[in-house]
C-alpha cells in the first residue's frame, strides 16, 4: 500500500514571517525625485519617470523586490491632465511580503517607454502585450512583435478610442474586397 | 515536370529590400510560394510574419538567448560552438493534443535535443479585457469567469475582491466561508484536471479517465450549487449568488470521503511507476531564480523548493482561520510538480472539511444596500425595493475612483486583477495576470536542452489553461 512506500516526504513549513524592515525607504533616499503613494487600500505606488525606469528597476530588485509580476497599461484618454497612458510594473517581494506597483506616464502619437527585460527577463511577453493592444513602443525590448492579435492586425484594441464593437473583424490571408 | 517555365521565368530574381506596401507583400509572397527562391527579407514560410521564431543568424542574440532558455541561467550559458550541426525548426501546435489547448511551440532540434523554444500564443485571445471595460462591476464576474475555464471560482473570487476593495465593503463570515469553499474545491477539481492529462500526456490513458472520474463529483455538485457546471459567475462582488444547496452537507462529506480514496489510486499508478519517473524526474527543471525572474508562481514555485503561498503569505477571505500545510518540492522539476499538487488537493480537502464543519451562519451576502438587492419577498411589498432591484441590475453601483492589484493563489500560481476605476459603474480598466501566461513564456527555461519527448511532459507540468493565457 501506499504508506509503506520510501518517497521522500514533502516537507511542509511555516510561512516566512515579514519581519524585514520595508526596501521602500532605500528606494526613496536613492530616488528622490520619485514620488511614492500608498493607494487607499494600503498598496505601494511609486511614480517614476519614463527615462529613469530601468535603474529604478534594477535598485528595486536589488532592494528585494526579486519577483517579476506583470506590466501593463492604462489608457487615460481625455481622463487628465498629463500624459495620455500609464505603464504599470507589478513587482513582489518574497522576503519582506510586499508588494511595489511602478507607475510611469508616456505620452505622444507613438508613446515608447523603456524596456525592462534587461532586469526582469520576463517583462518580454508582457511589454510586447502592452505593445500589442496599446501601441506603447518598449525600447530596448529584443523582439517586439504582435503576441495577441496577427501581424497584420491594424490598431490597438485596448487604446480607449477605439470603439467596441463597430469594427470591422479582420481576418489574416484573405483579400480585402474594396 | 510538365509544367515548361521554370520558376526563374515568373518571378527572375527576388528583391533583395523589403516590400513598401502589405499588398505588394502578400503578392512577392503568393509568387514566392508558387515555387521561386527564398527572398532574403522573407524569414518564414508561411503566412504568419515576425511572431515566428527567426532562424539562428538572424534573431538577435538576446532573442536567441531567451529562446534558448539562456538569460537567467548561469548554468547553461549559450556556446555557439555546441550549435555547429545543422538544427531543424519544428512546429508544433497550435491543433496538437498535448499543446492542453491552442498553444503553438516553435523547436528548434539538433536530432532529438530541443535547442531553442518559441511559444505562440494568441489564437483564443477574445479581447476579454476589453468586453470587461463594457461591463457592470457586477456583470464582470460572468466575464472573467471564462478565463481560466478550469479554475471559475477563483476568477470570480479574485475580481470581486478587487471591486469590494475599492468599494471598501465588509463580508459577513458565511460569505466568506463559502467562498472558500468553492474556491478550494474548485482547486481540487482544477488539480484532478491536471493530473489526468499529465497522466494522458505520459501515455498513461487510464491515468485520465481516473481524474475525470473524481472530477465529475466535484461538477456535480458545482451544478447543484451555481447551476453550472463551469463559468458559474456564482462569487460576485457582495458576495455570492445563492446560499448553499439544501444538503450540502452530506455532498461535501461524500466529496470528502470519495477523492482522498481516487489520490491513493493515482498515488498507486503514478509515484513509483518506473516509466512515470523516467519520464519525470529530472525533466523541465525550473530553478527559484528563475522562477523570480518570469514570474512563476504557485505548484512550479513551491516545487523548486520556495515556501510561497498567497494563501498564507497574503490571506484573503478570511483562509488564514483554517488550518493547512503548504508542500514543498525540492528539485523545481516535473516529478516534483506532481507531487505537490498531489499534496495540495489534500490539503484542500482538509480545509474544506474545516470549513463545512464551522459554516457560520448568517447572511451570505453584504448588509451593504448600495451593491446587494433587496430580498426577493420585500420586492413583492414595496415599490422602493422594486426600483432599488432594478437599478442595481440595470445601471449597477459606483465604484469610487481608484486603483487595486489583487492577488489570490489560483490553482496554477498567482492570479491578480488590476481594476482602475474612474468612480463609474463600469472599470475603466481590468487587467489580469495570470499564471498560465508567465508560465507558458518560462516554457523555453524548462525545455530548452531536453528531448522532445519530453517537452509534452513539460507543458503539461505547467498545467497552462489556454484561456487563461489568451484572454
Amino acid at each position: 500500500m501506499s504508506d509503506a512506500t520510501p518517497v521522500p516526504e514533502i516537507v511542509a513549513e511555516e510561512p516566512p514571517a515579514p519581519a524585514l524592515p520595508t526596501p521602500l525607504d532605500g528606494l526613496a533616499e536613492a530616488f528622490p525625485d520619485v514620488a511614492f503613494e500608498t493607494s487607499a487600500a494600503g498598496q505601494n505606488v511609486a511614480r517614476v519617470e519614463a527615462s529613469h525606469l530601468v535603474e529604478f528597476a534594477q535598485a528595486a530588485r536589488d532592494a528585494g523586490f526579486e519577483m517579476f509580476v506583470d506590466v501593463t497599461a492604462v489608457d487615460y484618454y481625455r481622463q487628465r491632465p498629463g500624459p495620455r497612458y500609464d505603464v504599470v510594473v507589478g513587482l513582489l517581494s518574497l522576503q519582506h511580503n510586499t508588494r511595489l506597483r511602478i507607475r510611469v506616464g508616456v505620452d505622444g502619437d507613438v508613446p515608447a517607454a523603456p524596456s525592462i527585460t534587461r532586469v526582469y527577463p520576463g517583462a518580454n511577453f508582457y511589454e510586447r502585450e502592452v505593445y500589442d493592444l496599446f501601441g506603447i513602443d518598449f525600447t530596448g525590448h529584443p523582439d517586439l512583435t504582435r503576441i495577441m492579435l496577427p501581424d497584420d492586425w491594424e490598431g490597438h484594441p485596448l487604446r480607449k478610442d477605439t470603439p467596441v464593437g463597430s469594427v470591422p473583424i479582420q481576418f489574416r490571408g484573405t483579400h480585402k474586397v474594396q | 515536370m510538365s509544367d515548361e517555365t521554370t520558376p526563374e521565368d515568373v518571378t527572375s530574381a527576388p528583391p533583395d529590400e523589403a516590400p513598401a506596401s502589405e499588398r505588394e507583400r502578400r503578392q512577392l509572397q503568393d509568387m514566392w510560394a508558387a515555387g521561386t527562391e527564398e527572398p532574403s527579407w522573407v524569414t518564414a514560410s508561411t503566412a504568419e510574419g515576425a511572431q515566428l521564431m527567426l532562424p539562428r543568424d538572424q534573431a538577435s542574440p538576446a532573442e536567441v538567448a531567451e529562446e534558448g532558455g539562456t538569460l537567467v541561467a548561469d548554468d547553461r550559458l549559450y556556446d555557439e560552438e555546441q550549435y555547429e550541426e545543422e538544427t531543424t525548426i519544428l512546429n508544433m501546435g497550435p491543433q496538437h493534443p498535448s499543446t492542453h489547448g491552442v498553444l503553438r511551440l516553435q523547436l528548434e532540434l539538433e536530432g532529438e535535443i530541443v535547442r531553442r523554444v518559441k511559444p505562440v500564443i494568441g489564437y483564443l485571445h477574445t479581447g476579454m479585457e476589453k468586453t470587461g471595460e463594457t461591463l457592470t462591476f457586477l456583470q464582470g464576474p460572468t466575464n472573467v469567469t471564462r478565463m481560466d475555464y478550469l479554475a471559475p471560482f477563483h476568477n470570480e473570487l479574485c475580481f470581486s475582491l478587487a471591486t469590494e476593495a475599492l468599494l471598501g465593503v465588509e463580508l459577513p463570515p458565511r460569505a466568506q466561508a463559502i467562498r472558500v469553499l468553492m474556491t478550494e474545491l474548485n482547486r481540487v477539481s482544477s488539480h484532478l484536471m491536471w493530473v489526468a492529462t499529465q497522466g494522458m500526456d505520459l501515455g498513461a490513458v487510464s491515468m485520465m479517465i481516473y481524474g475525470i472520474r473524481e472530477r465529475e463529483l466535484l461538477l456535480a455538485f458545482f451544478e447543484k450549487t451555481t447551476g453550472l457546471r463551469m463559468n458559474h459567475n456564482y462569487i460576485r462582488p457582495g458576495g455570492v449568488a445563492a446560499d448553499l444547496p439544501d444538503g450540502w452537507e452530506e455532498d461535501v462529506a461524500g466529496i470528502i470521503e470519495a477523492i482522498p480514496q481516487g489520490l491513493d489510486d493515482y498515488h498507486d499508478l503514478l509515484t513509483h511507476n518506473p516509466i512515470f519517473l523516467g519520464r519525470t524526474q529530472g525533466v523541465g527543471v525550473i530553478t527559484p531564480d528563475e522562477c523570480y525572474a518570469y514570474g512563476i508562481t504557485g505548484p512550479p514555485l513551491r516545487a523548486a523548493g520556495i515556501d510561497w503561498d498567497l494563501r498564507k503569505a497574503q490571506p484573503y477571505s478570511g483562509i488564514e482561520q483554517y488550518d493547512f500545510d503548504v508542500p514543498l518540492g525540492e528539485h523545481g522539476d516535473v516529478y516534483d510538480r506532481y507531487r505537490v499538487r498531489m499534496e495540495e488537493m489534500r490539503q484542500s480537502l482538509g480545509i474544506v472539511a474545516q470549513v463545512a464543519e464551522s459554516m457560520p451562519a448568517g447572511d451570505y451576502r453584504t448588509e451593504d444596500l448600495k451593491v446587494t438587492p433587496p430580498p426577493r419577498k420585500r420586492i413583492d411589498e414595496s415599490m422602493e425595493a422594486l426600483i432599488h432591484h432594478f437599478k442595481i441590475f440595470t445601471e449597477g453601483f459606483k465604484v469610487p475612483a481608484g486603483e487595486h492589484y489583487q492577488a489570490i493563489e489560483g490553482p496554477r500560481g498567482e492570479l491578480g486583477h488590476y481594476v482602475v476605476s474612474l468612480g463609474e459603474a463600469t472599470p475603466w480598466r481590468i487587467h489580469c495576470r495570470t499564471p498560465s501566461f508567465a508560465a507558458v513564456q518560462a516554457l523555453p527555461i524548462m525545455m530548452a536542452d531536453q528531448l522532445i519527448a519530453d517537452s509534452v511532459a513539460i507543458i503539461a507540468s505547467i498545467d497552462p489553461v489556454l484561456g487563461d493565457v489568451d484572454r
